[in-house]
């Protein structure tokens, strides 16, 4: 099993964690709402054949709420810099939810230091006469459950998560997922004009079962990303990584090999 | 004391097992409950009971705004109080709205308010608030901008009443070439400006900095006292000494020939407001941002939106005053001393309480309340800030 590090480092002033893992090409992890988290065991299995990178957002963890910080946009560009300050070169960029507008976002401004775009369950679009769920009128357990299909699966997570010892974090990240995605409700009216600019190869991995983000927005994403593939992966609700991480870490190695095959 | 006349407009037919059934009658309690019929009629009793008391000599009468709900159906407050502006006479016409960052153009309340301020002769009463956090699910509004949209759009809204236009404001939120409203408000410089709360600290440091009167919302007396005793020791600080004037004490007060019958007929109509209309998920109450994460945990500790309350918790925590005329004179006096407020924004309607009840209740509170109150001001020192 592949260790990482955790540090801190500090991007035009601003200080944010960093876990870092495995060597390789770079993959560059960006986080949904409930933050970074700890070093999970997909990040752990990826580490076996990349440079695993798990930056903690502006205003998430542990990590600096900079002034400058007010929507998406201005974390796409925040991870810009970083892409250029640690100096990454053909990273495999992989957002997850939230993490994955912040890369769909990322992606068409520039793709310079992309190798690869994988989205899982994003959000960012917006597909009309779908049902989601309103996290922000949920308890925090709700929130905890609705992740998952496989509720068993999600009995073990509201026992990790749901300790008082966390709440603080918790709020925090909470505060800055509704500075982000409040308004509209997790999406830039904008952001669909601009897909066809993301000239890597794309992959869009959901589960299922996703109630915040359900499969058709895997679909709208392929319809607006050219050439981009789309995997559903079954019995599974909006994390994929961790609900159903074995299947999740095969797909996306089978479409980072293939890429290089074809290349 | 003033005495101002303060409503909600509840929807008072309300389906009170629908609303308990749905876990809250805000945001997500259908308004296929609403019946435009009943609405209307509702609409001019209550604009009637404004006008009553108007007659029975209150020194005001209160309006509010809150949004997609059955708690209250003044969504758009000025609509009524336009209604009120010439037939209300004598007294003062207070909005204990406008929910600033609600708004995506402040401009227009300072045009609103100016109106208003204009067509009542100066006796208008500018009221600026935050909206409570169910108001950030229903217009879609940021809860994590709620404090700097409230506080650029305070400053526009003030320039524009007080400094010649047109003038140019570039703010993060709100951007004008021409700040420039026709008409500027009668009162000079502007009507007094009051601010409810629910006791957040630093609304309550702002208020005192400025001068403004502080409405302290629905709470226990010694809740209030300690949050009025907040605004002096700011006052203190700021370089100044609060009157009882500036203090404001929102309560519900219903009076009957005896204890026992005022508190057999408000029961149902007052455990109706706070555990039915009131009542909602924190989740709906506390967005994230809404206030700070510290007040947050307060709250969210105090599980305070889900628990029930009998008539008598909220008469002996001195929420509200139920009773004869002679106990409600003596508790009232009582939280006056003890809490430092000059005025009282007093619901005489609450609830399910219907006309014929809400109409009696305020000529009691005029003829047997009023009168004993009109040059009573807090008596003795007001007690430190210490819990």
């Amino acid at each position: 099993m592949a260790d990482h590090t955790a540090s801190t480092i500090e991007v035009r002033g601003c200080k944010i964690g960093l876990m870092r893992g495995g060597a390789g090409r770079p993959l560059l992890i960006l986080h949904g709402a409930s933050g970074a988290g700890t070093w999970l065991p997909f990040m752990r299995s990826l580490a076996d054949k990349f440079d695993v990178i798990v930056p903690e957002h502006p205003g998430f963890g542990a990590s600096d709420t900079p002034d400058w910080l007010d929507n998406i946009h201005d974390l796409a560009y925040f991870y810009l810099d970083v892409l250029d300050q640690l100096d990454l070169n053909e990273v495999h960029l992989v957002g997850v939810s939230l993490g994955g507008w912040i890369a769909a976002e990322l992606a068409i401004r520039s793709t310079g230091r992309l190798a690869s775009l994988t989205l899982v369950d994003a959000a960012g679009i917006h597909v009309p006469g779908v049902a989601q769920i309103d996290s922000f009128l949920r308890t925090d357990e709700q929130r905890i459950r609705d992740f998952f299909h496989d509720q068993a699966h999600a009995d073990e997570m509201v026992e990790r998560l749901l300790r008082p010892e966390l709440e603080d974090i918790a709020m925090k990240n909470r505060v800055e997922t509704a500075r982000l995605v409040w308004q509209p409700r997790g999406y830039d009216p904008h952001l669909h004009k601009w897909l066809h600019r993301i000239d890597v190869p794309t992959l869009l991995v959901w589960g299922s079962h996703d109630r915040l983000f359900p499969k058709d927005y895997a679909f709208a994403y392929q319809r607006l990303i050219p050439g981009s593939k789309v995997v559903i992966v079954p019995e599974c609700g909006h994390v994929p990584h961790v609900e159903k991480a074995a299947t999740f870490i095969s797909e996306l190695e089978h479409f980072i090999d293939g890429m290089r095959a074809a290349a | 004391m003033k005495f101002f006349n303060f409503h909600l407009m509840p929807y008072r037919h309300a389906d009170l097992d629908a609303i308990e059934r749905n876990g809250s009658a805000w945001v997500t309690f259908s308004n296929s409950h609403y019946d435009p019929q009943k609405g209307a009629e509702l609409y001019h009793e209550y604009l009637d009971q404004m006008e009553l008391a108007d007659r029975l000599g209150f020194d005001g009468v209160c309006l509010n705004e809150h949004h997609q709900t059955a708690y209250g159906m003044m969504p758009i407050p000025g609509v009524l109080a336009g209604a009120l502006a010439r037939s209300v006479k004598r007294a003062k016409l207070a909005v204990l709205g406008r929910a600033l960052p609600l708004l995506n153009n402040p401009l227009m309340v300072a045009e609103e308010y100016a109106m208003l301020d204009n067509l009542t002769r100066g006796r208008f009463i500018a009221g600026f608030v935050r909206g409570i956090g169910a108001e950030y699910h229903a217009m879609g509004i940021n809860p994590v901008q709620s404090q700097e949209r409230f506080a650029e759009a305070h400053d526009l809204i003030v320039r524009a009443w007080t400094e010649p236009g047109p003038f140019a404001y570039a703010g993060k939120h709100y951007q004008f070439n021409y700040v420039n409203p026709w008409p500027r408000p009668c009162q000079s410089p502007h009507p007094p400006i009051w601010i409810p709360s629910q006791g957040s600290s630093s609304t309550i440091r702002w208020a005192a900095a400025m001068r403004y009167t502080y409405c302290q919302t629905l709470s226990p007396i010694a809740v209030v006292a300690r949050f009025f005793q907040m605004y002096r020791d700011e006052a203190d600080k700021a370089g100044y000494q609060a009157t009882a004037d500036q203090l404001a004490w929102s309560n519900t007060i219903y009076v009957a020939e005896t204890d026992e019958k005022a508190m057999r007929e408000a029961r149902p109509h007052l455990e109706a407001l706070v555990n039915r209309f009131l009542k909602m998920p924190v989740e709906m109450l506390l967005p994230p941002g809404y206030s700070n994460i510290e007040s947050m945990k307060r709250v969210r500790a105090a599980k305070v939106t889900g628990k029930t309350s009998s008539i008598e918790e909220l008469v002996k925590s001195g929420v509200v005053i139920v009773g004869s005329p002679s106990t409600v004179r003596e508790k009232l006096a009582e939280y006056q001393d003890l809490a430092g407020f000059n005025t009282s924004l007093t619901k005489t309607q609450f609830g399910t309480l219907p006309d014929d009840m809400t109409r009696a209740n305020m000529t009691a509170i005029a003829e047997e309340i009023l009168p004993h109150f009109r040059d009573r001001a807090p008596q003795g020192q007001q007690p430190a800030a210490a819990e």
